[in-house]
């Protein structure tokens, strides 16, 4: 018999989840934060998450690609999941020119410069973040209290500019759980961050000792540094953008540890410096610089976790 | 019987698809018109033929043998003339009327010549490692075996022969196993059986009720349970050390089937000229688990299970994880061969490889507990030295890494490559 048999390397049976099934998972994760953005930010908030989105997924669709073909734009899902998270973590009111600067500074430079889908060191969103605060601070640091509910094509332009929480506005415990309160697109909202994270968690995306030690160190820190004081821990943990960081960034495969003990002094490490910015330093937000630091050290932290083999005995 | 848990990390939960066969009882197939006896059947050196073209031998005659230890000898599985010698076989002309095979029990007194006998035989490892009986069952100086494992795991998706065996040759099983208690030292015997076969469990747990030192102990379904250190740790909770043999934590550990093996050979004089397949797969007309004459063509085999489907695409010699793609089913049955697979083809996906995104489920999914990702990249960049400081010769190719991976990278074959090209460095 001279059939001709299909051969390959064993084994021969594979699991069925792919890259962009992966991909794709992590934006439905983010449709709640996008939802309450365009709930309290309104148009604006549309028209910087479409902006941001795009521009990356077509930049990514050309580098890669030499081709605006819509297969190429789509693509494997990364380009749409960073472009999504430079959108949520700009304010309302930044303008276009900037979102898509943004947006291509996470794609090209970030991702790409270092050699596409999982060679980057950093996290693009953000590498995009940290580049535009400095150049353009002024337009980032502009915040704004949530619209009135029903007046989503005001544009922030025209209102005035006030402080977020961190920044020392007033707030109830509440307004910070659903979102009530100014800061960044994504980030107001603690209890559409947390949907968005169960989410990934039930999907088998995320490890929980990212976010877990992340949190954890956090509210230890909070808690050491003010007298134990529940309250100030609580507002500490949903204020700023540490839980969408905790959730979204530090969790992101490419740019962190791949060993267990090794994400765990990942998580550690992003909440500490993370709290130590924001208590001892002069800016007001200390995530960014935080995941970025902690990103440089992995392939450090993967060398010395790797884990003890089955049958090693360690002398 | 008792119910122990999996302690052994990482594994995987594939699509079993056993009931394809499961409760199929074993089926003997008529004689083929030809067997073609592989030299190379067993882990160890080759065999040299004992008989040339033209000569007349008899089911159950040694026809190769070498006087290599790590070996086991090849016995003709039907009789008839030799019709062809060449590098790699024997091919014998079965004549129906006198392959049937009639056999006197045997007399040992130590447990050397117990051994000698199995050797004789030319039983291997029934499980598909081929490892020759005989040398596992000696532990070399100032080694003591404890407890005498017999793998009932079968943890290969589609596959059944060993289920098969458990429930039909139970008492043979026993018998077996009081054999190779005698013939290695063991204490005792524990019969480790996933808990996806119950029937098994159920007639084994009550064959055993009255023995003391054997015993039965179900273990949750999880690939690759089988796994030789995987089944220990669950086990007993041991690790087999890295670069050592289970003989390093006072075990040894044999497949049911080669057990039953042990027993015809010894019990029933009759040595090792058969073994029960699973064909099996969406690609096969009529599953089943088939008794069959070593040697046997699979072309034979596939044949009498009805024929391929129309839409067949990949024949697999022994489980998916872990079996070998043919191109060829012009080959045939050896002591290893465990499974016939056929995939048809909408089940036959050829995936493009593309860049690894430090996801790390291959590191969760190592039974091992290695670091797949990395052992990948440092072989595919030649960085060898690399690549064996964590571990790479740990790895037990089971393929767990490779079903994970979202981005199709088939990394078990990285670390297969790896190993080549480091083996092949050294003899160099």
């Amino acid at each position: 018999m001279s059939e001709k048999f299909k051969v390959g390397p064993s084994p021969h049976i594979l699991g069925a989840r792919s890259t962009s099934s992966i991909m794709w998972d992590v934006v439905i994760s983010l449709i709640p934060v996008s939802l309450v953005a365009i709930l309290y930010f309104g148009i604006s908030a549309v028209t910087i998450l479409i902006t941001s989105t795009l521009t990356a997924m077509i930049l990514e669709a050309l580098v890669l690609y030499k081709s605006l073909k819509p297969a190429y734009i789509i693509g494997d899902g990364s380009a749409a999941v960073t472009g999504l998270l430079v959108g949520l973590i700009l304010p309302p009111s930044a303008p276009i020119w900037l979102v898509m600067i943004a947006s291509a500074t996470a794609i090209l430079l970030a991702k790409h410069a270092f050699g596409g889908i999982g060679n980057n060191i950093f996290n693009p969103a953000l590498v995009a973040r940290a580049v535009v605060f400095m150049a353009w601070a002024s337009f980032m640091t502009r915040w704004h209290a949530p619209l009135e509910l029903g007046n989503w094509f005001t544009t922030f332009t025209d209102v005035t500019t006030s402080a977020t929480p961190l920044g020392g506005a007033e707030h109830t415990l509440l307004d910070t759980f659903i979102g009530n309160i100014g800061g960044s697109l994504g980030e107001t909202s603690a209890l559409a961050i947390l949907l968005g994270g169960i989410y990934l968690y039930l999907k088998g995306h995320i490890d929980w000792r990212i976010p877990g030690g992340y949190i954890g160190t956090a509210a230890i820190f909070a808690l050491v540094t003010n007298q134990f004081s529940w309250e100030t821990m609580i507002f500490q943990l949903t204020a700023g953008g540490l839980l969408f960081a905790a959730v979204f960034m530090a969790t992101d495969m490419v740019t962190s540890p791949t060993t267990k003990r090794g994400r765990i002094i990942f998580g550690i490490g992003c909440g500490f410096i993370t709290m130590f910015i924001r208590q001892f330093a002069s800016a007001p937000e200390g995530v960014t610089y935080a995941v970025l630091f902690m990103n440089a050290l992995v392939p450090l932290i993967d060398r010395y976790t790797v884990p003890r083999t089955f049958g090693e005995v360690k002398h | 019987m008792i119910y122990l848990k999996t302690t052994f990390p990482g594994g995987i939960h594939p699509a079993y698809n056993k009931d394809l066969t499961a409760d199929k009882p074993i089926v003997d197939m008529p004689l083929p018109k030809q067997v073609r006896l592989l030299f190379r059947q067993h882990i160890g050196a080759p065999c040299k033929p004992l008989v040339a073209k033209g000569d007349e031998v008899s089911v159950g005659q040694k026809i190769a043998d070498t006087d290599a230890f790590v070996a086991a000898p090849i016995i003709a599985s039907v009789s008839g003339k030799v019709t062809a010698v060449d590098q790699e076989a024997v091919t014998i002309e079965t004549d129906a009327e006198s392959s049937a095979y009639q056999g006197e029990p045997k007399e040992y007194g130590s447990p050397e010549e117990l051994r000698q006998l199995i050797r004789e035989a030319g039983i291997v490892g029934l499980g598909g490692a081929t490892f020759p009986t005989h040398v596992k069952l000696s532990p070399p100086e100032g080694k003591e075996v404890e407890t005498l494992i017999l793998n009932g795991a079968e943890c290969e998706p589609f596959l059944t022969t060993d289920h098969r065996v458990m429930v039909e040759k139970g008492e043979e099983l026993i018998q077996g196993i009081k054999l190779l208690m005698y013939a290695c030292g063991a204490e005792s015997a524990i019969i480790g059986i996933e808990d996806n076969k119950p029937d098994a469990i159920e007639n084994l747990t009550q064959l055993t009720q009255d023995i003391d030192n054997i015993r039965v102990a179900a273990v949750p379904v999880v690939y690759p349970q089988g796994g030789e250190r995987q089944l220990i740790n669950s086990l007993t909770g041991r690790e087999v050390p890295v670069g050592g043999l289970p003989l390093d934590v006072g075990i040894v550990v044999s497949n049911v089937a080669t057990a039953v093996a042990v027993h015809q050979a010894i019990n029933l004089g009759q040595p090792l000229i058969d073994r029960v397949v699973t064909v099996s797969g969406r690609g096969i007309d009529q599953p089943a688990n088939v008794r069959v004459r070593m040697g046997t063509s699979i072309a034979d085999l596939v044949e009498f299970c009805g024929g391929m489907t129309e839409d067949a695409a990949k024949v697999v010699n022994g489980g998916p994880m872990m079996g070998k793609a043919v191109s060829d089913i012009d080959v045939p049955v050896t002591k290893g061969t465990s499974g016939i697979l056929v995939f048809t083809e909408p089940e036959v996906r050829i995936y493009e490889e593309k860049t690894c995104i430090r996801c790390a489920r291959c590191v969760d999914a190592c039974p091992q507990r290695l670091m797949p990702n990395y052992l990948a990249l440092y072989v595919r960049k030649a960085m060898y030295d690399d690549a064996e400081k964590i571990h790479l010769f740990n790895c037990i190719e089971c393929g767990c890494c490779s079903y994970v991976c979202p981005a199709r990278i088939p990394l078990a074959h990285y670390m297969q490559v790896g190993k080549n090209e480091i083996n092949s460095r050294r003899r160099k």
